[in-house]
């Protein structure tokens, strides 16, 4: 009812172009990013901590990972090492150099990690699909073994883990013990959010259609003129950028301190299956998948003690992994092409409630 | 219709886990104590065991003399899968109800917890694992690594071997291999291991096993084969040992010369091997079998009544124990921070305190029905949050585990230096680390 | 200088120098790599028919390897334990094909793949909420497999061969070959073959898809059950062990996703590989390259034959 397009004329090339051509969408995300900072003065420590800084950092890598498989259809399992290289880059620049902002360090060490994605990238021009995944398997695990055998690295700790020294931002501690949630909360939002205009743009401009043409026939695109290893390496660099500083943020803003296990293979396959649940090549399915995988086992973990079911605490963690296996392939039934397509379906119908076409 | 159904369902779910998760824990007339345990993923085989054990003295207490102190303990297992993610979601829903002490159960949580404890005013219980800096208490006021560290383990290890070989010194020439979880946990010991290398003039070998190589170890042992070392130590966890167990066997290395640290001493480990097994090694804290009135009340009061989730068989088996023994420093230091503050129904600062001034000394241990259990804590104080106490050597006979020793000492003189090194060194790396401000108790 | 002699000579003068343990090294990875082409084996049988990338063969190994011990701790004899655990393993492969596969016919590879996915979460809950997550001692000495160990005096030293894992190697190549007999020689395989080569043209000439897919997924079954025997013999059963299906991917690209003989060759190529790898050049870097070693051969081999040894190269038409 509320959700018409009525007497919304597109007089320009522009607007019918737009990313939100809708009046009400433009206001709905307005709205819903003035929520997302209120909440960060609203909830409580458990929710910041446990639940929305981690949702909003595994999205960023989320989109990092769509970008490569989503947009440009590369498969990547070495999403863990991806962001474990951004971590310990931050760490060693903020070592050497303890009085730039850690912000700034948080935001350059992508550029490390895009350096390494360039490197792994580079066998993706003769090699496709699973094939490619495996491969960059081999960049997972080397990686990982470099986490723990380069102790440079961990600036020889005796733990071999990072250890998140105190910095601040204007007199506010943003990283160390002493950050409160709120704080960290809203340094991640704000970056997420920066980052995900970013992303919107470059998948929108010409870039994307780019990746996106290598994506559905990588020799129809070469033959118009699409040059394919610089696109296919080019999307591993942003793809690995953008890991990069979810892993660093991942690090300074959640964790407090990893050890090499934190960016283990577990992790890029949970990045992957948000990507699949919530849509490959869509943003916003990104979010979705992020909020599903990372938030549905914390519910289903906390809320039944909540309710008083009394159950062993093992016997829950066994039925969540049963539950979100189930509700995975559910999904997939449901909706192959993800949380997005769902989304997309119900502004269908909503926008001709109720009126069934 | 289908998408109807699926916004229904999923408004009702929102709906039920925001009123689950604004719910506050009730008024307190207990005494919390959260365990973080695993008893699912790949190292569930020591998890379970352990998580059986600590919880079950907790339950004994609560069953047989109605708590501590009068108090009921409320005792809330959270699991973590040895996974440091479950582990920070785990400390973020307990932080808010008032806990006494956190067990983080893994190397990586406590280095996680480490810096937030004094601001959450929690202290950290982290028994003979984490990180063995926080032993030195001016630097960590907040965390606990009692009754020893991995460095104590080593020297001690050294120690058993040096009384074989008829003194450290005819260790000259000789090599030692150890084999190692290729992790924080696992590379520790080595900067000892390289110390005592030069101090004696014996040559190290390292065999490092990653996670994922955990049940195969092959190459590890084959190389093993070919550089003869004269004894093995290892530091494994999880599946790794029972396969390292396995494959000395198999590799024929005698096995009266490969010795594990206590996390490598379970009675699994051990069993897996079979009867090739025998003869092999673990330094253990903790009391071997049930034959100690303790037990025999967990037994009558928590097994038998069906309140344990622990197998009749796998009862009172050195991991069992071993929680058991977590639980009585958990107990015993809620005791004292009773006695010290006057409160009955003590939090986080208090039991800090109570851990602070800990003393179990062999007629406490007594008391308990314990008797012999463990050494006597007598060493904890503001300055040594763990106090470098003696553990023992036993021995697989091919059914299970026998005490071949008695309680070693560690070598506190060639440990300590370490130790106060790695704390000033952490304090250094992690600038702006706070300065201790709280004050010193007398030790009871 | 001393860095190129270690790397180019000190290995091989070892080999000449130490030719028992060389010959050990080499039966060890032949050992490994054979455990890893079962496991391999496992995801060709299944991609080939029905381009599922099944992620979940790992935890099947493992489900499967419970489902045995679990059987027998429960007070069944040996044998029908065997028995009801393939039983098992069919009523799983049904069930899979039935709740997991049959909605998803035509969907894209990759959302298949998300399915074993699912399916892997959903058996690591299961089976553990059934099992329970502590280690199991396989039931060696029940099923007859022998123990214990021969020593051959041969190169100047000794060569020692687990009886183990002998009767790994016969009871794998038995199966392999049954396999490959089954899959050539019968009605069902032909009509197998034909799925792998084209899922339409198959149905139109009334091959059944369905009944197909339901007996890969057995055969994998099978597979994963016999690989979790010998794996949790040579170490325990336990829910650690599904990480080496991870130890299949490099021996798939290697021997390409649709090839039972690339399995088979690129598994012990891995397997000889990593552990010649591991102990000769090993030490050099501080050890532990077992994790990656087998991923950077395969990405080796890819450069050069880009769907792996015998994989089936495809031929892109716009």
């Amino acid at each position: 009812m509320f959700y018409r397009e009525v007497g919304q004329y597109k007089t320009s090339y522009a607007s019918d172009l737009a990313i939100f051509p809708i009046l009400q969408d433009r206001i709905g995300i307005i709205v819903i990013v003035i929520a997302a900072y209120v909440l960060g003065w609203t909830a409580n420590d458990f929710v910041l901590n446990a639940m929305m800084i981690p949702f909003l950092i595994f999205t960023l890598a989320a989109i990092g990972l769509n970008i490569l498989t989503g947009y440009t259809g590369l498969l990547s399992l070495g999403t863990g090492a991806f962001m474990g290289v951004g971590a310990y880059a931050c760490y060693k620049l903020t070592t050497y150099f303890p009085g730039v902002n850690i912000i700034i360090w948080i935001i350059a060490s992508g550029f490390f990690s895009a350096l390494v994605g360039i490197i792994f990238g580079l066998p993706s021009l003769r090699i496709k699909g699973f094939y490619l995944a495996v491969a960059t398997l081999a960049a997972q695990f080397f990686l990982e073994w470099c986490f723990i055998r380069i102790p440079w690295l961990y600036n020889y700790n005796t733990s071999a883990a990072i250890e998140v020294p105190s910095r601040t931002l204007f007199g506010i501690p943003v990283t160390g013990a002493n950050a409160t949630a709120e704080t960290r909360y809203l340094i991640v939002l704000t970056i997420v959010i920066a980052m995900t205009w970013t992303a919107s743009n470059i998948v929108h401009g010409r870039i994307g259609r780019m990746w996106m043409a290598v994506r559905d026939m990588d020799i129809a695109a070469e033959l118009m003129g699409i040059r394919l290893l610089p696109t296919k390496l080019l999307a591993f660099a942003v793809s690995s950028f953008y890991c990069g500083v979810a892993g660093a943020m991942l690090v300074f803003l959640w964790y407090g301190g990893a050890e090499s296990t934190v960016f283990s293979i577990n992790q890029s396959f949970s990045i992957l299956f948000m990507v699949i649940i919530g849509g490959l090549g869509s943003l916003l399915g990104s979010y979705f998948g992020a909020a599903l995988i990372f938030m549905l086992p914390i519910v289903l973990r906390f809320v039944p003690p909540h309710l008083g079911i009394p159950v062993h605490a093992a016997t829950v963690e066994h039925i969540t992994f049963m539950v979100v296996g189930a509700l995975i392939v559910f999904f997939l039934i449901v909706e192959p092409h993800g949380l997005a397509r769902l989304w997309q379906i119900a502004k269908q119908k909503l926008r001709v409630w109720p009126y069934p076409y | 219709m289908r998408l109807k159904y699926l916004i229904l369902g999923a408004a009702f779910a929102g709906l039920v886990s925001v009123d689950a998760l604004t719910t506050k824990a009730d008024a307190q007339d207990s005494i919390y104590v959260p365990l973080l345990t695993y008893r699912t993923g790949p190292f569930a085989n020591s998890g379970i065991p352990l998580a059986n054990g600590m919880r079950d003295y907790l339950v004994m207490l609560n069953e047989r003399d109605g708590g501590i102190g009068g108090v009921k303990l409320n005792i809330e297992e959270c699991e973590t899968g040895y996974d440091t993610k479950k582990g920070v979601e785990c400390y973020e829903s307990i932080k808010g109800k008032n806990p006494t002490v956190i067990n983080p159960y893994s190397t990586g949580i406590t280095l996680q917890l480490i810096p937030k404890a004094a601001v959450d005013k929690i202290p950290i219980l982290s028994m003979a694992y984490g990180l063995s800096a926080s032993a030195v208490g001016e630097k960590f006021p907040w965390i606990f690594n009692p009754p020893a560290t991995y460095w104590d383990g080593l020297s001690m290890i050294f120690r058993y071997i040096g009384g074989k070989e008829g003194g450290l010194d005819k260790l000259k020439g000789k090599t030692i291999g150890f084999i190692f979880l290729e992790s924080g946990y696992g590379r520790e010991p080595l900067p000892l291991l390289n110390q005592f290398a030069k101090d004696y003039g014996f040559n190290v070998k390292e065999y490092s096993v990653a996670g994922k190589e955990m049940q195969d170890q092959s190459a590890q042992w084959l190389s093993v084969r070919r550089d003869r070392p004269d004894w093995m130590i290892m530091w494994g966890w999880g599946a790794m040992n029972p396969t390292a167990v396995k494959r000395a066997a198999e590799n024929g290395y005698p096995m009266d010369h490969f010795v594990g640290i206590w996390w490598s001493g379970s009675d699994d480990d051990a069993r897996g091997g079979g009867k090739e097994a025998k003869g092999y090694l673990s330094l253990n804290i903790n009391g071997i079998g049930d034959n100690y009135p303790a037990l025999k009340d967990i037994k009558k009061h928590v097994v038998d009544t069906g309140k344990s989730q622990v197998d009749k068989e796998k009862f009172a088996e050195n991991l069992y124990n071993r929680g058991i023994y977590n639980s009585v420093l958990i107990a015993e230091a809620i005791r004292n921070a009773q006695k010290l503050s006057g409160k009955k129904v003590v939090a986080g600062p208090e039991v800090r305190r109570g851990l602070e001034s800990l003393t179990i000394s062999e007629a406490r241990w007594k008391e308990l029905g314990l008797s012999g259990f463990g050494a006597p804590i007598t060493n904890v104080s503001c300055a040594d949050h763990n106090g470098h106490h003696s553990a023992y050597m036993q021995q697989w006979d091919g059914a299970k585990w026998v005490k071949i020793s008695d309680w070693i000492a560690p070598m506190k003189d060639k440990v300590r230096p370490l130790l106060e090194k790695d704390a000033d060194d952490y304090v250094t790396k992690n600038a702006g680390w706070p300065k201790r401000t709280e004050p010193c108790d007398k030790s009871s | 200088m001393d860095i190129l002699y270690k790397v180019l000579i000190d290995p091989f003068a070892q080999m000449v120098a130490a030719p028992d343990l060389l010959v050990q090294t080499l039966w060890e990875g032949l050992v490994g790599g054979m455990l890893y082409a079962l496991i391999a084996l496992g995801f060709v049988l299944i991609f080939k028919a029905s381009g599922v990338f099944n992620f979940a063969q790992g935890i099947m190994v493992v489900f499967a390897a419970l489902t045995l011990v679990g059987l027998h701790t429960a007070g069944l004899p040996a044998f029908a334990a065997l028995a009801l655990t393939i039983v098992v393993m069919f009523a799983l492969a049904w069930s899979i094909e039935r709740i997991v596969l049959r909605p998803l016919i035509n969907q894209p590879d990759i959302i298949l793949f998300m399915a074993t996915f699912g399916l892997t979460y959903f058996l690591i809950g299961f089976g553990e909420l059934i099992f329970g997550g502590d280690p199991k001692i396989m039931i060696t000495e029940e099923l007859y497999l022998p123990k214990g160990r021969i020593n051959i005096p041969a190169f100047g030293g000794i060569v020692s061969l687990q009886k183990l894992d002998i009767a790994a190697a016969i009871i794998a190549s038995a199966m392999v070959a049954c396999l490959s007999v089954f899959f050539s020689k019968t009605r069902i395989g032909r009509a197998l073959r034909a799925v792998a080569d084209s899922h339409k043209a198959a149905l139109s000439v009334g091959i059944s898809l369905e009944q197909i897919w339901v007996i890969v997924w057995f055969a994998a079954g099978l597979v994963a059950l016999v690989t979790g025997i010998m794996w949790g013999a040579r170490s325990d059963v336990s829910f650690a062990l599904d990480v080496i299906a991870l130890k299949a991917l490099p021996v798939l690209i290697l021997g390409g996703f649709t090839s039972i003989p690339g399995a088979i060759v690129g598994g012990l190529i891995v397997g000889v590989g990593e552990k010649i790898a591991e102990f000769y050049w090993g030490p050099l870097i501080g050890g532990g390259t077992d994790s990656w070693f087998a991923f950077v051969i395969a990405l080796v081999f890819l450069l050069f034959w880009p769907h792996g040894l015998f994989g089936e190269k495809i031929i892109e038409r716009i």
